[in-house]
């Protein structure tokens, strides 16, 4: 029962209110979408913070993926034992980072007096959440050894059957381990936080500026077209409105 | 010919009293908010000195601009690869403290203080955290050279002139000018190209630079970005801000509001017509022709070849009127008289400075104080700033430029003093007026348009046609009797 809410329930739920919420305040709040940077108010210590945070996160995130999208490559690599340790080394060495820099991201929200003024009460709830997950992490990488090797075994049919929409968690119920069990429940519930937090500034990455030319020059009225136009509202909605 | 239209702007630093009414009249309208308490959209800082975020110019710091890349130019400290990998954490972004702490003062400890042998006091309080703090800084402090050891001698553009400078701080040499700024709606923006999100844009119809408050997502690139330090960050509201040269009243016909204000009424605004394919070829050219080439990258609203390229380009008749009637264009292009702000960072700025030309120098010699020239003015060449000093400034180093313009506007003065006091001897002002190719109807004019201008000379602001504009987001017809936009959000801080 506990099972089928923690690993059939919660995520459902969690992908439907991640979807909405995130929609409708990119849709309907836009001004709130935003990083929040408090690198004006505290620039040193966030450096030691948030780098090594986010670039530890940023491997990570593609480390997960890729194990998610193509389990049988990671196992193929996995092959050869060194490269089963440099890959696990490299990935724990990404969690230590992403760690210390959540500890020296907090350390700086309980510290600065300028940066406790812009925290918010989501805020706390984000570190708390951010705390629980990438410690679990680590603790199942150390305990549960060799994750990128059980990964596709456990981990990537629970996964899969919950996005056909045909959720089998056999694999993951009878899996020995609370600290996976964590990992997996926070996961999720950080996923339903997305649109209640600053969780939604990396949904907004914004890939497009590779493409985009540097310039942008936006005219609130198009005269060259209408005067060619034969239809009565040439009008297309401009992007900055 | 691709014509566009731009609004720019002159300042004519001779006229400026420092009396920073233009800055307050900015702040009252758009920056009296929380998280735009340290904001100076406008400010006006006292030259030599380090302005305001302190030593803003100095570029090896912020990495603002652009920088020469071959035939086209790059970012100098933020762009895609740049900009994406700092990210996480801008290592060249100004803090708070190169600002300074908005603070106020608790006013009512003034009323509630018991009775007692001491006048009450009103102690400062941070606007940021609310806790009493000790002013050590603000937007102005260093204004009419105040503490200059700290402030004046570190001035960036002082560091090439040693000699000169030693000279300059004696104190019967000493003088400064004030330098008011705002953001320059340059023509090749640093900050737009450098907002990964696309928030920031260049208004097609009168070039306008804005930020898009609902696309910004704090990634504050456009801060390091804009050398002139003329984009902000709101700490409050995660959201970068800037000058909006009072957008709102320039579509209903009324000059910005610090340009109205302005006490001095050193502010000039009008229409200039400029060529926006030549923009990148200008903006990557050598920098001893910066000056030149951008110059020249505003055409002539006369020529009927840019009237009929304006037009096809959808530029409404009364624009091109308005560019016909600019003073801009008198002082920038017919006059020569008006320098960009520090040319070399290469953003192509439409705000153009008439240097100062500086009062006439005395010493005290045996105990009295006396002009140290024969004549009453003395050659430009004795100004109490250095000639370097203003190149360094408005011409990125070339002297022959600044010592130009300084000439017309002595030749302009000894003209006049010929027509209203006549002392002056007649060759004189004629050697001064054919060494700058000035006829006495242009002197006039110049004259006319410094001195005398009225409101309506000194500002020729186009219709802005906004009313057709609305088309584009509704359809009249279907909105007929509704009033306002329809969109509006609280500009609350997210969680
Ligand atoms: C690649 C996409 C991402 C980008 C571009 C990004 C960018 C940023 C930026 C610019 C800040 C503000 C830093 C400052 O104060 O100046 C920030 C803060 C933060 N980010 Fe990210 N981020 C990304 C991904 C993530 C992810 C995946 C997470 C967590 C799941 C995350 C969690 C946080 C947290 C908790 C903060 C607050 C740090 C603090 O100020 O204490 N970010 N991020
Ligand atoms: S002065 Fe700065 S903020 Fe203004 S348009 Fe130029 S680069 Fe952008
Ligand atoms: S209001 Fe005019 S005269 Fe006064 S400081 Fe501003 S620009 Fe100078």
């Amino acid at each position: 029962m506990l099972n089928q809410l923690l690993f059939v329930a919660l995520p459902y739920v969690a992908l439907a209110i991640f979807l909405v919420g995130s929609i409708y305040r990119y849709l309907y709040k836009g001004f709130k979408v935003s990083s929040l940077s408090s690198q004006f108010l505290e620039g040193r210590q966030l450096f030691f913070g948030s780098q090594p945070f986010h670039w530890g996160l940023f491997f990570l995130f593609f480390g997960h993926l890729i194990a998610f999208l193509f389990p049988s490559t990671v196992i193929a690599w996995n092959g050869q034992t060194v490269r089963l340790l440099i890959l696990e080394c490299a990935s724990f060495a990404f969690g230590i980072s992403a760690l210390w820099g959540l500890f020296a991201l907090i350390t700086r929200r309980l510290t600065n007096k300028r940066v406790q003024i812009v925290t918010s009460k989501m805020d706390v709830v984000v570190y708390l959440v951010l705390l629980v997950q990438i410690i679990s992490g680590l603790c199942v990488a150390y305990f549960n050894r060799w994750g990128s090797n059980w990964f596709a075994a456990f981990l990537t049919p629970y996964l899969r059957s919950i996005f056909v929409f045909d959720p089998q968690i056999d694999a993951i119920s009878t899996v020995n381990s609370v600290w996976l069990k964590i990992h997996v429940v926070s996961a999720f519930s950080i996923i339903a936080i997305i649109p209640f937090t600053r969780f939604v500034h990396f949904l907004v990455y914004p890939v497009d500026y590779l493409w985009r030319s540097y310039q942008q020059v936006i005219w609130n009225w198009d005269r060259r077209s209408i005067r060619t136009s034969r239809a009565h509202q040439v009008g297309e909605k401009s992007k900055n409105n | 010919m691709n014509i566009r239209s731009q609004i720019a702007m002159v300042f004519h630093l001779d006229k400026c009293i420092g009396c920073h009414t233009c800055s307050i009249a900015c702040k009252n309208i758009w920056t009296d908010r929380k998280g735009a308490e340290y904001m100076w959209w406008n400010n006006v800082e006292t030259k030599p000195g380090t302005g305001y975020p302190t030593k803003w110019e100095d570029q090896e710091t912020y990495k603002g601009g652009w920088e020469k890349n071959g035939d086209t130019v790059s970012l100098k400290g933020t762009g895609k690869f740049k900009g994406l990998k700092n990210i996480f954490h801008n290592p060249y972004m100004p803090v708070l403290d190169d600002y300074y702490e908005p603070w106020t003062y608790k006013y009512q400890d003034l009323f509630t203080a018991p009775e007692g042998d001491d006048q009450p006091i009103a102690r400062p309080v941070s606007l940021v955290t609310g806790e009493p703090i000790e002013i050590k800084s603000g937007p102005n402090w260093d204004d009419d050279l105040g503490g200059s050891p700290d402030f004046a001698r570190k001035d960036v553009n002082m560091e090439k002139l040693t000699p000169e400078q030693e000279a300059m701080f004696q104190l019967e040499r000493m003088t400064f000018h004030y330098l008011p700024r705002i953001c320059n709606h340059c023509l090749n923006p640093a900050c737009v190209a450098s907002c990964p999100s696309g928030a920031l844009y260049k208004r097609g119809e009168d070039g306008v630079v804005l930020i898009n408050q609902e696309r910004c997502r704090a990634w504050r690139m456009c801060v390091t970005a804009c050398p002139y330090k003329k984009s902000y960050y709101n700490w409050h509201t995660g959201k970068s801000e800037k000058c909006v040269l009072c957008y709102p009243r320039l579509e209903s016909g009324q000059a910005p509001a610090c340009f109205h204000s302005c006490v001095g009424r050193i502010r000039y605004l009008g229409v200039l017509l400029y060529d926006a394919d030549k923009i990148e070829a200008v903006a990557s050219c050598k920098e001893e022709e910066l000056v030149d080439r951008h110059i020249d990258i505003y055409v002539d609203p006369f020529d009927p070849a840019v009237i009929e390229a304006a037009t096809a380009n959808g530029i409404a008749m009364s624009t091109i009127e308005a560019a016909q009637k600019s003073p801009v264009y008198k002082f920038v292009k017919l006059w020569k008289l008006a320098l960009p702000l520090h040319p070399e960072y290469r953003t192509l700025p439409n705000l153009f400075y008439v240097p100062a030309l500086l009062p006439g120098m005395a010493s005290v010699q045996d105990g009295i104080y006396n002009s140290t020239t024969k004549s009453l003015w003395g050659g430009i060449d004795t100004t109490r700033l250095p000639m370097k000093y203003l190149a360094s400034l408005f011409s990125a180093g070339n002297t022959e430029k600044v010592a130009d313009v300084l000439k017309k506007l002595m030749a302009v003065r000894m003209h006049r003093r010929g027509v209203t006091v006549g002392d002056l001897k007649a060759d004189e002002i004629s050697q001064a007026m054919k060494e700058t190719n000035l006829s006495g109807n242009t002197a006039d004019e110049i004259f006319r348009l410094t001195s005398l201008a009225t409101f309506d000379d000194r500002f020729v602001i186009p219709p802005a046609h906004r009313e057709e504009s609305i088309e584009m987001l509704e359809n009249t017809a279907d909105v007929k009797g509704n009033t306002g936009f329809g969109f509006k959000e609280t500009p609350a801080r997210g969680l």
